[in-house]
């Protein structure tokens, strides 16, 4: 299905129909992500992707136009890039472990997280734990780009307020 | 008959994988073959969503649980990758949002958010 | 009847419900799914929410612009703050363990004020965004 949501995004013009299907792709998103034992990542994404971005999305349409142009070039060599791409990303994937097992090479310091985080900080959720306190200064750059990201938006579109009364 | 089961069984163990390319190439194609900016930002978080799946199913144990903390668990999935793609997501809906700011002001600028009609209106300018 | 009515009431019933659960989703973190981010951004949310259905004026009103302008640098003041009153008691920027009488709940506590410096900064970064977009419109 998300294969699908995606084909429509490529292929439809009007963009509030891509707003939307946006924020379909994210819900969809957010439910795998659920099924892959990752709840937090699930919460955020859909509260972010299908809330905030749909609304982020929809907000600059309405200030800008509302439908794409048919494309001007042709799609041989976007496609043919795409292709190529795909062909070394698949070549790189074959050599990855199969899925899910527990003995891969990716999971020799998971369960030291997971054994250390109620003793050491009383907290039975790892993630919380391990964003707030043993990757906590991340965080904090994290936080430094959103406080960030926002002043920039501020920078860019906020119109000062009329000098006396107007539309204040 | 056995190759054809030992090849189904290794498409299925990399299904998640096969999944990531597709979405990842469409979020390309739509960013290099797409004019109009606003759907090149969608594409570009159609890419960075698909990375957050290749995570996540990176760090995932069949039979495991979500890596919160409970008697009546033992085998729980990796929490180090979900830490990453939380970080991940917030800082892209951040610069999706700076994105479609400069949008906006370049359509206020210009006229249009068609890349093709900017650069000839660019040309022209000059 | 106006046609926006049963957006007015589904909007008025569901807000509380929001804003409560944005709390829930902060506080029960630790034992839960959730935390400061998507606390902040269910919160950011709702606000967003009554500005759509009832108009950016009645927003500003309960959430004024120099509000919200405020919160965004406060939240990232108060996870720096934890991390130098880290130094102050004696240890490393950001460690948690000297915050209080033993290290378990040192950590507790600077993880609660660090999702709260977090909570703030997204919920008032998400609210300053939208006020940035919508409020450039109006003047159209």
């Amino acid at each position: 299905m998300l294969a699908v949501t995606t084909v429509a995004i490529v292929r439809v013009r009007n963009l509030f129909a891509v707003a939307v299907l946006t924020g379909i792709y994210s819900f969809l998103m957010a439910t795998v992500l659920l099924v892959l034992d990752a709840p937090d990542v699930a919460l955020t994404e859909a509260a972010v992707g299908a809330g905030i971005g749909t609304v982020l999305i929809v907000g600059a349409l309405y200030l800008t136009k509302t439908d794409e142009a048919r494309p001007v070039h042709g799609i041989l060599l976007p496609l043919v890039v795409a292709g190529g791409t795909a062909a070394a990303l698949l070549f790189g994937v074959s050599e990855t472990p199969p899925f899910g097992d527990p003995a891969n090479p990716v999971h020799a310091q998971g369960p030291d997280y997971v054994a250390r985080s109620v003793p050491e900080t009383g907290i039975p959720n790892v993630v919380s734990s391990v964003l707030a306190s043993y990757r906590g200064f991340d965080t904090l750059g994290e936080t430094v780009v959103i406080f960030t990201a926002g002043i920039a938006v501020l920078m860019l579109l906020k119109r000062s307020p009329p000098k006396r009364g107007g539309k204040g | 008959m056995r190759e054809i089961l030992d090849l189904a069984g290794g498409f299925l163990a990399h299904y998640n994988q096969y999944i990531t390319i597709f979405l990842m190439v469409s979020g390309l194609y739509i960013v290099i073959a797409r004019g109009n900016m606003v759907k090149k930002l969608v594409g570009l978080s159609v890419f960075q969503t698909s990375v957050y799946l290749l995570y996540i199913s990176a760090g995932k144990i069949i039979g495991g649980t979500a890596p919160i903390v409970d008697q009546r668990f033992t085998l729980y999935s990796h929490p180090l990758p979900h830490v990453l793609i939380l970080t991940a997501i917030v800082v892209g809906v951040a610069t999706l949002a700076l994105g479609l700011a400069l949008v906006v002001r370049i359509n206020a600028a210009y006229g249009s958010i068609e890349e093709d009609e900017i650069f000839a209106r660019d040309k022209d300018a000059k | 009847m106006r046609l926006d009515l049963i957006l007015r009431v589904a909007t008025k019933l569901i807000l509380p419900y929001m804003l409560l659960f944005a709390l829930y989703v902060q506080f029960h973190g630790d034992y839960g799914a959730g935390g400061g981010f998507q606390a902040g951004v269910i919160a950011g949310a709702a606000i967003i929410l009554y500005a759509l259905v009832f108009g950016l004026a009645a927003a500003r009103r309960i959430v004024p612009a120099a509000l919200v302008e405020t919160m965004m640098p406060l939240g990232v003041f108060i996870y720096a703050a934890v991390g130098v009153a880290g130094w102050l008691t004696g240890g490393d920027y950001l460690e948690y363990n000297h915050l209080a009488r033993d290290p378990v709940h040192g950590q507790e506590w600077g993880v609660f004020l660090v999702e709260l410096g977090v909570f703030v900064t997204v919920s008032a970064t998400m609210v300053a965004i939208f006020y940035a977009f919508a409020g450039r419109g109006r003047a159209r």
